[in-house]
């Protein structure tokens, strides 16, 4: 057990190493010259060279590496080029916004795609199989931002069932920010603490619909996965011996199978809340949600590259650390794994 | 036609080519039999029919601009989808899009593989400590979000469509060296490999004339599968402007430029992404379809 966990953190440090050399070998490929971005077109030769001096820029490639590495790892992404700020407190004050919404979506997708999943693998053939199949395959295929788009004409636009984009109207921006503690920067919680239930069902009327989106991305793959882990685990003999044994069915699937299916789908479910924290990028330029990825893609289009690295970065960090904390757990929770 | 299927389903095949295509019948009649994967053909098919001869198809020129004709609802005489705020038809962009998008899956489908299936082969023959090295890089670049990093370095290299297939290329190859190597590991130590060896072939010969057709079928089979993520990431690029450059009739691209009056006049945006989805969940239907009855192991599932 210690052994698979060391042998997970190794890979994990490993993964992030290769992750950091990655955006290390983008940084220096950029064709935008890094001081004339920061110093400007007018710097004089002296300035320059000093500025080359102070950013270690003379230094060999290895060793600009290690120095990369060094600040990174003491928390030094670099700063933004638009703001002047670091750009790992402008990441961390965006985190929470796109924590909030891959967490509800991945709420949604959990609580959606286990029972349709099931529903599936104890019927397989069935319509209700074909139907699970169908609608799974279809999440799978679509565009997320479009889906983003003809949600927001379907049911803001038209039906006016949901609020618009961002994460609150104007007003309750304004209160949230002047007279709130902000204790976690997601604003379903931060409302819910300071008793401000008003500001809370406005929170939640902008959530949904992106949350929702995201959730039936998440829901075509959990369910995927769920039917085919249920199947082969209805096929087992112990199964056999409780239907024999007269238990009710719902038991035998919910309790008895369940158990053992719950276990691959840890692995699952953190892999999709994974992807939502990265396919958030898209859907979040669609519902101006001021998250991680909208903060990329605006740092794409001014050319701050220390941003876009930033930020990919802490992305990559997140997902990583997901994958690999999915896969330890996974194997300290399944006996069978541990071999 | 009677002949012919005696021939293919002749239980004593008398050359290997009869055997081969015997097998090839009896994989289509199992194919035939599944809705959802003909289905997901007939998409596929008539993607490459419609890439082919959208000059013939297509009622007007994708990029002709009458601005007189802005924005025109579907169902207009002349322009059955309607047109864009430069009056172009949109069912002309489509139809000219599809091939874009069929150069775009084309060109991952044909690099991304060959990458992967060259890490595999080689990382699963020779084993020790190459095998170590390559596998970690696998998983290494498995592991990391690929949008992002396709994001990341598109926004480097610069837009375009050229940029964008290599850093979706960058990105997809993974999967197919695991694939790769995990077939090469059922097979390096079989009699035929160990009778090619004896006969003096060298280490290259036995791993592209012997190795790799062995593993063409899963990751063939792969291929189909991702056809559809790659199709979906490429139209992202395009819907933030990192991919096709306008004027060009892209689908993501048109999305995005549809966006503008969403509220107003929705189908600029609303058809583009019709077509993705359609030509996406063709390649899902068929690629779910050929696992089921090339991929004996899912198969009993």
């Amino acid at each position: 057990m210690v052994l698979a966990l060391g042998g997970g953190l190794l890979t994990l440090a490993l993964t992030l190493l290769g992750l950091l050399l990655f955006t290390f070998v983008i940084s220096r490929v950029v064709p935008i010259d890094p001081l004339l971005s920061i110093l400007g077109e007018r710097a004089t030769a002296a300035q320059y060279d000093a500025a080359r001096l102070e950013l270690g820029l003379d230094e060999p490639m290895w060793k600009q590496f290690l120095i990369y590495l060094w600040d990174a790892v003491q928390g030094d992404l670099g700063t933004s080029i638009r703001s002047r700020q670091p750009v790992l407190a402008e990441v961390a004050h965006r985190f929470p916004a796109t924590l909030e919404l891959a967490t509800l979506g991945t709420v949604f997708g959990v609580i959606t795609g286990i029972p349709a999943g099931v529903l599936a693998a104890t019927r397989p053939g069935s319509i209700a199989d074909q139907v699970v199949r169908v609608v799974g395959l279809m999440g799978y295929s679509m565009p997320v931002f479009w889906l983003g788009l003809i949600g927001l004409l379907v049911f803001y636009g038209q039906l006016d069932w949901v609020a618009g984009p961002g994460r609150l109207d104007a007003t309750y921006q304004m209160m949230l920010e002047f007279q709130m503690t902000q204790y976690t920067g997601m604003i379903l919680l931060d409302s819910a603490l300071n008793g401000a239930w008003d500001m809370f069902r406005n929170a939640l009327s902008h959530i949904v619909l992106p949350a929702a989106l995201l959730g039936y991305i998440s829901m075509a793959y959990i369910s995927r996965m769920t039917r085919s882990f249920m199947m082969n685990e209805l096929s087992q003999e112990y199964i056999t011996t409780a239907r024999v044994k007269g238990m009710p069915e719902w038991r035998v699937v919910w309790v008895h199978a369940m158990r053992n299916v719950l276990v691959p789908l840890i692995t699952v479910i953190a892999l999709s809340y994974a992807y939502l924290l990265e396919g958030s990028v898209l859907t979040e330029t669609i519902f101006a949600w001021p998250g991680l990825g909208s903060y990329i893609t605006d740092a794409l289009f001014a050319a701050d590259m220390p941003a876009v690295l930033g930020g990919t970065v802490v992305v990559g960090v997140a997902f990583v650390t997901l994958n690999m904390a999915s896969d330890i757990l996974y194997r300290l929770v399944d006996p069978r794994a541990r071999a | 036609m009677t002949t012919l299927r005696a021939w293919l389903t002749d239980p004593s095949p008398t050359s290997r080519r009869q055997a081969r295509l015997g097998q090839g019948y009896l994989a289509w009649l199992r194919i035939r039999r599944n809705r959802l994967a003909m289905a997901g053909l007939v998409i596929v098919g008539l993607l490459l029919l419609v890439a082919a001869f959208a000059p013939l198809i297509a009622p007007h020129d994708p990029l002709m601009q009458d601005l007189s004709r802005r924005l025109l609802p579907p169902g207009t005489p002349g322009n059955l989808l309607g047109t864009d705020d430069f009056g172009r038809d949109i069912l002309s962009r489509i139809l000219y899009g599809a091939r874009i998008t069929l150069y775009i899956i084309a060109l991952v489908a044909v690099t991304a593989p060959v990458l992967g299936l060259l890490i595999g082969t080689v990382s699963g023959y020779f084993g020790g400590w190459i095998d170590a090295v390559l596998m970690r890089i696998t998983d290494i670049f498995m592991a990391f979000p690929r949008l992002i990093l396709a994001l990341a370095l598109v926004a480097v290299l610069g837009p375009g469509i050229g940029n964008a297939v290599l850093a979706i290329a960058l990105t997809a190859w993974p999967p197919y060296a695991r694939i790769a190597r995990a077939e090469t590991l059922t097979v390096r130590n079989s009699d035929y490999i160990a009778a090619v060896r004896l006969q003096g072939a060298g280490a290259g010969r036995i791993i592209w004339g012997h190795i790799v057709p062995m593993c063409l079928p899963s990751v063939i089979i792969r291929v189909t599968l991702d056809m559809a993520g790659v199709i979906l990431i490429a139209a992202g690029l395009g819907f933030l402007g990192l991919g096709v450059q306008p004027p060009m009739p892209e689908w993501g691209l048109m999305i995005s430029s549809g966006r503008k009056f969403l509220f107003e006049q929705w189908w600029v945006a609303t058809m583009p992404g019709l077509a993705i989805f359609l030509v996406s969940l063709g390649f899902n239907l068929l690629g779910d379809g050929l696992r089921d009855v090339l991929d004996p192991r899912s198969a009993g599932k």
